[in-house]
């Protein structure tokens, strides 16, 4: 066992998930790989959504996973930036706009 | 930036049996990885055999006026390892004869061997379909003497093939250099201008793309869009097809994987990659390289590992394209590179 939760090495072993169950794995990467086909979407702009959720979610090997996609599609890395701070706003926009909720309840609370 | 090769830094790497001894050990001794040799085995293609050959490949010299961080030639201004007129005469009389349709010469940048533009003008009367020159695009302005060589390109009708890993500033000049990037935009500009590249022309102006860092390339037709969109809207040059190159883990490529530590990582992509489809039409199939001191290899790649091809036949001036053709060509695990994903050749994807 490793003596650290995430080890980039695991990426590797991804497709290992399957061994487990057969079924469930196959779906889910058949089902994956149709998700990132060229459609209304091209693949390019796919691509970036996922390195934007993957910062999101915080998932370490998908930032790795990403960033490593981007630049075998000749993504600049000031492309990158933008789709992370994309991210990033709708996070903290998702924080920020409890903000309301808080109003709501202190209003309601206060005299 | 290195501004000088491998081997004029007498790095350790620049020997030939340094780099196979890093590719036949390691993660592969260890049985991590499979042999390339186990790997085709499984599909019935060990020992790798050719077809028929169709391009006659040879580097005139290893002297570059660049000295870019990928280069599996380790070139440079400082190599000195020039084809004489002696050994371009005996290729000569090779190319009269040969049944190979495509004639491609590389280097280096080849326009520097002093003896450049007799060879071409000789040779472009030995009427190959396909003449190519792969020229690096700097040279073009790198000295007064080369601003004509688009002109000198155009009269023969050579087959222009350039570098240009990325249509930014930034990434081209990080792979090949400061200023690489404007003067590659001028030199294209001015093949442009005499009508290379151009929808419709029969003078053909393609560019080779490199990832520039530790990953493969991607698809060639989208990087191709790419390319042609920002190159036509931001400065108006026009070319015809973009062939996408995976980098190969030799010479100055290997150096930079080793020591930026992406080498084991770099390895499993290529092997990840493997597809079974690419094993047949790989460019060692239907290819012969000439070095510049006149001995043949299986590939470019080959050649810079100094291994000779497995024949009897063994130099350009004893050359017998029947007997070449029997023999099994000499692999290591740097043949990933040409097997992984769509595939990789000199003229880009094969699968």
């Amino acid at each position: 066992m490793a003596d650290s939760y995430y080890d980039p090495k695991d990426l590797r072993k991804f497709g290992n998930i399957t061994e487990w169950s057969e079924e469930l794995g196959s779906k889910f990467f058949d089902y994956y790989s149709k998700v990132f086909e060229e459609g209304a979407l091209s693949a390019r702009e796919k691509s970036l959504i996922a390195l934007a959720v993957a910062h999101v979610v915080k998932c370490p090997y998908c930032i790795d996973a990403y960033t490593k996609d981007g630049l075998q599609r000749g993504i600049t890395k000031e492309e990158m930036m933008e789709a992370v701070h994309a991210g990033a706003a709708i996070e903290s926009g998702a924080t920020l706009v409890h903000g309301v909720q808080m109003m709501n309840k202190y209003n309601k609370l206060s005299m | 930036m290195a501004t000088k090769s491998l081997k004029a830094q007498q790095s350790e790497l620049s020997s030939a049996n340094k780099q196979l001894e890093v590719l036949n050990n390691g993660i592969f001794a260890d049985g991590e990885l499979p042999y390339f040799k186990d790997k085709i085995a499984e599909i019935g293609h060990f020992p790798l055999r050719p077809t028929k050959l169709e391009i006659l490949q040879i580097n005139v010299g290893y002297m570059c006026n660049q000295v870019c961080a990928h280069c599996h030639v380790d070139a440079g201004p400082d190599r000195k390892e020039i084809m004489t007129k002696e050994t371009m005469a005996q290729c000569l009389e090779v190319i009269k004869n040969t049944g190979a349709h495509t004639l491609d010469l590389t280097g280096g940048a080849p326009e520097m061997n002093p003896n450049f533009r007799w060879f071409v003008e000789e040779a472009s009367r030995a009427g190959v379909k396909d003449f190519i020159v792969r020229s690096n695009l700097t040279i073009i302005r790198a000295n007064k003497k080369y601003y004509d060589l688009p002109e000198f390109f155009k009269k023969h009708n050579v087959h222009v093939v350039s570098s240009m890993p990325h249509y930014t500033r930034g990434k081209t000049d990080k792979q090949r250099g400061d200023g690489v990037f404007d003067k590659s935009i001028k030199a294209l500009q001015e093949l442009n201008t005499v009508g290379y590249g151009i929808p419709d022309s029969d003078l053909r102006l393609d560019l080779v793309y490199n990832p520039s860092g530790a990953y493969l390339p991607g698809d060639q037709i989208a990087l191709e869009q790419d390319f042609k969109k920002a190159l036509r809207e931001d400065f108006n040059i026009e070319f015809h097809n973009l062939f996408a190159i995976t980098n190969l883990p030799i010479s100055r490529f290997l150096d930079y994987l080793l020591a930026s530590e992406n080498y084991e990582d770099y390895m499993y992509a290529l092997v990840e990659a493997y597809n079974p489809a690419a094993v047949a039409n790989v460019m060692c199939t239907n290819t012969i390289s000439v070095s510049w001191d006149g001995w043949l290899y299986d590939c470019d790649f080959n050649q810079m590992l100094d291994l000779k091809v497995a024949s009897k036949i063994k130099h350009i001036k004893d050359y017998n394209e029947e007997v070449l053709t029997d023999r099994n060509i000499i692999i290591s695990q740097h043949c990933y590179g040409c097997t992984a994903g769509a595939g990789s050749s000199c003229q880009g994807t094969v699968a």
